[in-house]
């Protein structure tokens, strides 16, 4: 556990480190941008360089930012000045609100069609292929123009109250559905044939019985860590359902910041990605143990 | 497969039956649902869409091929050199590997897009660079499953070199499996690209793809859908065949 945390650690490390050089040894920044549009004059922009340490060398800059890292301090926005952790954290909510119910939605969806698939339903085969085709920037179309302007049941946009949740955790829940159904039912289908199934069905139970307690409960074991992948990504920012939907979140401020090239904002979603994913994966970890008394130890 | 090849005739072939310049604007037949002159109508500023659909298909697929090539040559060179190595060896590896898959690919493109600057040529690059170390985790577990079979075993008895022994007797046994994983890749490779031109990261603007089709035609979907449906059928039916055909060569290796 401790040597996973380690390596945890290091992969985010490594993460950040690798974009904060690659960041720099490129040419063109937020600044030079402002040369372009914002008419700046040359001292000006000098001054702005130096006020934000960019005139150093790099190594400097990089212990700098290592530093303040480690003490939570992320740097500020080369746009606007704003502390790069307070960006995230407004980010948080509405963030975190959509990965939920996302996950929610998928959850269900991807559990109940990955189980139908798995036993043979030619239908829910096709919601998972369909879920994994169709691109959500398609879908979330449709599904607006479908359920905010013809059938006007939902609005189409905004993080105000539950409602507006609604259509964008079903559209992104169902594409999430996708992966999480597509191992499920591979790992239906290969339990059906195992001993333990015949056994059952000798034993004279009742359909049901033999599929929500020896076939569903043996496959749904490997689904957490697809699960658990699931759950990080959507965590990570889905620049599109936001996008969509226009809601604000952490797909939205990055986007922004790889347009405006604002480095600073783009590092710090680099560490919140890979905390993200640190801290999934350890809890997947934990509740797979939980789950699986073969692997406890 | 045949589904396939059918496909890709299709888009190769879709420029020459383009009705009209993709790019030639006309005032006169703004947002015009369908006729026989416009097949499937033209957009906010009187092109049309059928040409458009043809012509972005070509360069939505060939952004896709691109980056299929990028993500795999490497990938499956990677994954089989450190198949081949001891485990405690390649421990930096692995810590690298986990460190970029920790990012949706989407995202790791959208990153790697900020470094490049926009265009095609970058496009094709992120979304390439994003797929490499899911490739070489493949790779590298599909040459786990036969590293013990006994072929590989006499091979090495009778002296093969180390790189004999990986692209001469292991790449052609799990090359089945490699087959069905270049149809993921291509398959998210379209997706990726073709996400990335909705946001408007595709470069030039005005040059069609199925991203950008799509995203014209979202804003004007409750008064024109012809704009954005082809495109949308066009990119959900291709990542569909493209996926079973993957499912297909998987299921059945012996074909």
């Amino acid at each position: 556990m401790i040597k996973q945390l380690g390596a945890a650690v290091g992969v985010m490390w490594l993460a950040a480190t690798l974009v904060f050089f690659a960041l720099r040894l490129l040419p063109g920044d937020a600044i030079s941008a402002q040369i372009i549009d914002g008419g700046l004059s040359p001292a000006q922009i000098e001054a702005r360089r130096i006020a934000l340490g960019l005139d150093q060398p790099l190594l400097l800059q990089y212990g700098r930012w290592l530093g303040g890292a480690l003490s939570g301090d992320l740097g500020v926005s080369l746009l606007d000045g704003q502390p790069v952790t307070v960006i995230i954290a407004q980010q948080l909510t509405p963030t975190i609100t959509l990965a939920l119910a996302a996950l929610f939605v998928a959850l269900i969806m991807g559990i109940g069609l990955g189980c139908a698939a798995g036993l043979g339903a030619a239908l829910a085969q096709i919601a998972l292929d369909l879920a994994l085709s169709a691109p959500i920037y398609w879908t979330g179309t449709l599904a607006i123009w479908l359920f905010a302007v013809v059938l006007d049941w939902l609005p189409s946009s905004g993080a105000a109250g539950a409602t507006g949740l609604i259509l964008p955790s079903l559209v992104l829940g169902f594409h999430t559905a996708g992966s999480i159904g597509r191992v499920l039912a591979a790992n239906v289908q290969a339990t059906i044939p195992a001993d333990f199934v015949l056994t059952a069905r000798m034993k004279g139970l009742p359909e049901r019985v033999i599929v929500w307690r020896h076939i569903l409960r043996v496959s749904l074991l490997p689904t957490v860590n697809v699960i658990a992948l699931q759950a990080s990504f959507l965590l990570s920012g889905v620049v599109i359902t936001e996008m969509l939907f226009i809601r604000p979140g952490i797909g939205r401020v990055l986007l922004d910041a790889v347009i405006r090239q604002d480095y600073p904002v783009v590092q710090g979603i680099v560490l919140w990605i890979g905390l993200v994913y640190l801290l999934i994966n350890a809890a997947a970890d934990m509740l797979y143990r939980q789950l699986d008394p073969r692997v406890a130890a | 497969m045949r589904l396939f090849l059918i496909l890709l005739l299709l888009v190769i072939s879709a420029p020459l039956l383009a009705t009209h310049d993709p790019m030639a604007t006309d005032t006169t037949v703004q947002r015009q649902p369908p006729t026989a002159e416009h097949l499937l109508g033209t957009d906010a500023l009187g092109r049309d869409v059928w040409s458009r659909l043809a012509v972005g298909g070509c360069r939505t697929f060939s952004i896709a091929a691109g980056a299929s090539g990028i993500a795999l040559l490497p990938g499956i060179i990677f994954g089989l050199v450190i198949s081949a190595v001891p485990r405690r060896v390649i421990a930096a590896t692995d810590i690298m590997l986990n460190a970029v898959l920790a990012f949706p690919s989407l995202i790791f493109a959208l990153i790697v897009l900020t470094l490049l600057g926009q265009g095609a040529v970058s496009l094709t690059l992120a979304v390439g660079l994003a797929q490499i170390a899911p490739t070489i985790r493949v790779v590298r577990g599909a040459a786990a499953t036969v590293r013990t079979e006994g072929y590989l075993e006499s091979a090495r008895s009778l002296g093969a070199a180390p790189g004999r022994l990986l692209f001469v007797h292991l790449l052609p046994n799990i090359a089945p499996t490699l087959f069905a994983y270049a149809g993921v890749v291509f398959s998210y490779s379209l997706l990726n690209s073709a996400a990335l031109s909705f946001l408007g990261l595709g470069g030039e603007p005005g040059i069609p793809d199925w991203g950008v089709l799509l995203a014209e035609g979202r804003q004007a979907f409750r008064t024109a859908p012809w704009i954005a449906l082809g495109a949308g059928l066009a990119i959900t039916a291709s990542v569909m065949i493209v996926n079973r055909m993957a499912n297909q060569v998987g299921r059945h290796p012996r074909r």
